[in-house]
């Protein structure tokens, strides 16, 4: 039942982060015009590395109930950096909006690669589970 | 969590650029006002923005904080025929900066169209997970 799942697992949990790359790309693009606004980027290999610890074979040990067991459960959110900017502006705003719409571009993209192969392996799954004359 | 975030906040951002292109026809429309019996003349409006933290720390919408005006002096000009016009034959206009107002209103479109761009790509993408596992 786990084979069939964990190739899931990994696309789910970088479905997840892509979403939430997206609200803070959406977020930094809001904010363009509020002054002392500090843009603010994830580092996604990192956060998608953190996501799927569990996933990856490598199990973190739950001794205590108030321990996580990898992933990120509802409300927490990966570790945020200040995104580079190449000009300072006089109000300290920090958002660079064409880094930031590349990036949304860029982001929309790769979460629609996501979507892709979650549903590429479901298709994969049903075709397997199919009897050779079910067409 | 999810992705349905980005459009409150791309959907605050829209509306405080709206309100501020809302200040930006107020000003233009009294550009050539002139001052009444009291001396006063329209002062020139601008809003200020705000961050608007909303729940998690990767969504961060706008809100209009205040509205401020300019303390700038009003143009003078010397028409002694104008009904208006003091003892000395100045008549005070209102202290609107039409090329000022300009900027502001190209400013705030484009950033009204960056917010709508952003909400009808998340529409996309939304709309695309809800057909996942389908066809």
């Amino acid at each position: 039942m786990q084979r069939l799942t964990q190739a899931l697992d990994f696309q789910s949990q970088a479905l997840v982060l892509r979403a939430e790359r997206q609200r803070l790309i959406a977020s930094n693009i809001a904010n363009a015009d509020t002054p002392g606004y500090q843009a603010r980027e994830m580092d996604f290999a990192n956060a998608l590395r953190q996501a799927t610890r569990t996933a990856s074979g490598r199990e973190l040990a739950v001794t205590h109930a108030g321990h996580a067991a990898g992933g990120f459960g509802p409300g927490e959110v990966p570790e945020l950096l200040q995104a580079r900017h190449s000009q300072d502006a006089i109000d300290r705003n920090t958002v660079d909006l064409d880094r930031e719409r590349a990036s949304f571009a860029d982001n929309s993209v790769k979460y629609e690669a996501t979507l892709r192969f979650i549903n590429g392996s479901v298709r994969s799954m049903l075709d397997a589970m199919k009897s050779a004359n079910q067409g | 969590m999810s992705m349905f975030k980005i459009f409150d906040v791309s959907g605050s951002a829209a509306s405080a650029q709206t309100q501020r292109l809302n200040v930006v026809a107020s000003n233009l429309a009294n550009a050539d006002t002139v001052a009444g019996p009291d001396g006063k003349a329209y002062k020139a409006r601008q809003v200020v923005f705000q961050t608007l933290m909303m729940g998690e720390a990767t969504s961060a919408g706008v809100q209009v904080s205040d509205v401020i005006e300019s303390g700038d002096p009003g143009r003078r000009v010397h028409d002694p025929k104008h009904p208006q016009a003091d003892a000395d034959g100045y008549v005070t206009y209102s202290n609107v900066s039409p090329v000022e107002e300009m900027v502001n209103m190209i400013s705030a479109s484009r950033s009204y169209q960056n917010n709508v761009e952003v909400m009808n790509t998340a529409k996309g993408l939304l709309l695309k997970t809800l057909q996942l596992g389908q066809s």
